[in-house]
């Protein structure tokens, strides 16, 4: 007997190391709209209130339900795991007669097609996947634009010209998003260096912090980061030092210390979307827009950001929106091989499946 | 250049370990009587957001504490009930505590903040528990780490040997062991089992809750949903880690929080060295140790978890 309850805890306890626990809290719809209004659901991976990632997928759909109004109906649920959870609660809201339902996470991309299957008259928009069908369409951001430009501030400001960033895993978006950062920090500051910690975790605000602090030490003051909270950004504040934040404008939850933050405003691409599935113009499409469509943003800056840095990111801003993108040569990787010559520019299927830092990146993936 | 590198270490390292140290303590108590707590995630979420809305709302981190407390000896008693009154299967009923407490914390976390942020308590600033220097300690090289931390890290000091004592040289503590060890035999010595059990699984239950509360006022000060991030269940892993010995419980915080503030040092400084393998490190031993303990039948009758551990009591019983 023992032995067994032995067994089950060591059992449990790696189990559980693995699974972060999950709570789910369903919001229904407000049935209030006098004619049949356009019924649309959004799957989110968070809570609204984790003021990063979910927290700006829901306030476009507030964005939706203010502009449409009676037009539409909006439902969510949170907290959604990707897998197979995912399909169940898709499959639920088409039975439930819902005309558009948004997955926010690059998991649901197999479960939402396999319910697109199921249901041809309900249109699915899938966030950040590659995988489309008749009635299913994909969209995403091109935050590296905003990534680059936050990367002019941090490569003015740091004194150390050591700049701390907390990445969460060695996949392509954050790869992507380093190394647009890295090329702005060095387009200004050609001595400065990224050091990159991986926490491989999305979510950890422990184990963000102790992440940042660990850079902070190493002699970074500056921290960046691509996760889902604000404690690195908070840990570089209680030493004393800045911040670039992500997602949302952490500013406003941390303080002026956060000089800027890469943002994304989903609001504008819902209400077109939206748009065009109640008057029927809705087709197939991957969507990735930037800073151009205003999908991706930086907020607006800290006060502690001087008035020449701010122009130096409204130039390299003009810069990108006349077509001069972020990944157009030269650009050399890590060892300083030259990856893209001069003159040319990364094709979006290569930027989509980066697996390689840019020169002034210290930090390895591992493969 | 070094000092201050070990000095940041060792800081980190007894910051994250707090929490992870009072429920600990708390759980080698609990299960020292006999009875197993999985809930303690469960209830270290609930004392986490309890104890920041309290804060947040009274501007006192005491008396924030005091509901932490209070919430972890609320849900503890539940367990007691569950467990040794009805004598309900212990790893069912820890399990059901820990699903209830978090999402009782998240229901909480939307509900409990200010109208201005939609109720939400995400992102509030509230008071917290800043470190104090004590005066001439704090600057001896390395070693000042262990003087300038939180209140709550510094009653960790008094914790854990007044938690040694009392299970090894009180009258009180051999009681303890003994209903964990042989509920019949204490019972026949005229010791109260089922009151024993209560009062140490509510024991454990406040510590749990204090653990909660040290993340969401001192180490990572806010709420955010998940705060703990499994802390609740390394613990139950840390308890096996520590053979029950109270004393042996800060081992468990520096494997933890020491390997980690080590690892994203070793990365931040660069190294060829796959991250997701540091990262792994810590769980990694964990689950070692486990492995170790489990199937070294020898070594775990000597260190013996307690015998009667996960076994309900019942006076008719034989």
């Amino acid at each position: 007997m023992k032995r067994y309850l032995w067994l089950t805890l060591s059992l449990l306890s790696i189990l559980v190391l693995l699974l972060a626990g999950c709570g789910g809290a369903e919001e229904p719809a407000e049935p209030d709209a006098p004619a049949e209004p356009y019924k649309v659901a959004f799957v989110y991976i968070g809570p609204p209130g984790d003021l990063g990632w979910t927290y700006e997928h829901d306030r476009g759909r507030k964005i939706v339900e203010e502009e449409l109004g009676a037009q539409v109906e909006t439902a969510y649920i949170e907290n959604v795991p990707e897998g197979p959870d995912a399909a169940r609660v898709i499959r639920d809201y088409a039975q439930q007669g819902y005309d558009m339902i948004f997955a926010t996470s690059f998991g649901y991309m197999d479960p939402m097609l396999e319910v697109a299957q199921e249901f041809p008259d309900v249109k699915f928009e899938h966030c950040s996947g590659y995988k489309t069908a008749d009635n299913m369409s994909t969209y995403f951001g091109r935050i590296y634009q905003a990534r680059y430009l936050s990367g002019i501030v941090a490569g003015s400001m740091t004194e150390a010209n050591n700049i701390g960033y907390v990445a969460a895993f060695p996949i392509p978006e954050v790869i992507r998003g380093i190394n647009a950062f890295t090329l702005g920090v060095r387009s200004v500051n050609p001595d400065a260096e990224v050091h990159v910690v991986w926490t491989s975790t999305w979510f950890d605000p422990v184990i963000e912090r102790e992440a940042a602090v660990a850079l902070l030490d190493g002699g970074a003051d500056i921290i960046a980061q691509h996760q889902d909270t604000t404690e690195p950004q908070k840990a570089a504040q209680e030493r004393g030092m800045l911040s670039i934040g992500y997602d949302s404008d952490m500013r406003a939850f941390v303080g002026d210390t956060v000089l800027t933050s890469p943002i994304w405003n989903w609001g504008s691409y819902y209400l077109d979307t939206i748009k065009a599935g109640v008057d029927g113009s809705w087709s197939t499409h991957q969507y990735w827009g930037g800073l151009k469509e205003g999908v991706v943003a930086l907020a607006e800056f800290s006060p502690k950001v001087p008035a020449d840095v701010v122009k130096l990111v409204e130039d390299a801003k003009s810069d990108i929106l006349a077509g001069n993108d972020v990944f157009c040569g030269p650009i050399n990787d890590q060892d300083g091989n030259e990856k893209v010559a001069a003159g040319q520019c990364m094709s979006d299927g290569d930027m989509l499946g980066m697996d390689w830092f840019v020169e002034g990146v210290v930090g390895t993936i591992s493969d | 250049m070094i000092i201050s590198l070990l000095t940041s270490v060792l800081s980190i390292t007894l910051r994250a370990g707090t929490s992870l140290v009072y429920a600990t303590v708390g759980e080698i108590y609990t299960e020292r009587s006999g009875i197993l707590n999985l809930g303690l995630e469960g209830m270290m979420l609930m004392g986490a957001v309890t104890a920041f809305a309290t804060a947040y709302y009274s501007g006192s981190v005491g008396l924030g504490l005091v509901v932490a407390l209070a919430v972890g000896a609320m849900l503890a008693a539940i367990h007691a009930f569950l467990t040794v009154t009805m004598r309900a299967n212990q790893v069912v009923s820890g399990l059901s505590i820990t699903l209830f407490g978090s999402g009782l914390a998240s229901f909480l976390g939307q509900r409990l903040g200010p109208v201005s942020n939609n109720y939400y308590l995400v992102g509030m600033v509230g008071p917290k528990f800043t470190p104090i220097r004590i005066p001439w300690l704090s600057k001896i090289p390395v070693l000042g780490a262990l003087f300038s931390q939180d209140i709550l890290t510094y009653l960790v000091y008094l914790l854990v040997p007044l938690a040694w004592f009392y299970l090894y040289k009180t009258r009180e503590g051999l009681n303890l062991r003994a209903v964990g060890e042989n509920p019949q035999t204490a019972d026949a010595m005229g010791i109260n089992v089922t009151r024993t059990r209560y009062l140490y699984t509510v024991f454990g239950g406040m510590l749990a809750g204090l653990g909660g509360a040290h993340l969401s006022l001192a180490y990572t000060p806010g709420w955010t949903e998940n705060l703990t991030g499994g802390r609740g269940w390394i613990v139950i892993a840390l308890v096996i880690f520590a053979m029950w010995n109270p004393a042996r419980a800060i081992l468990g915080a520096i494997l933890f929080g020491g390997i980690n503030a080590v690892q994203f040092r070793i990365q931040a400084a660069g190294t060829t060295i796959p991250a997701e393998f540091l990262n792994m490190l810590p769980y990694l031993l964990t689950i070692l140790v486990l492995i170790v303990m489990t199937w070294w039948e020898a070594l775990s009758k000597r260190i013996g978890a307690p015998a009667a551990l996960g076994n309900a009591y019942m006076r008719e019983d034989k």
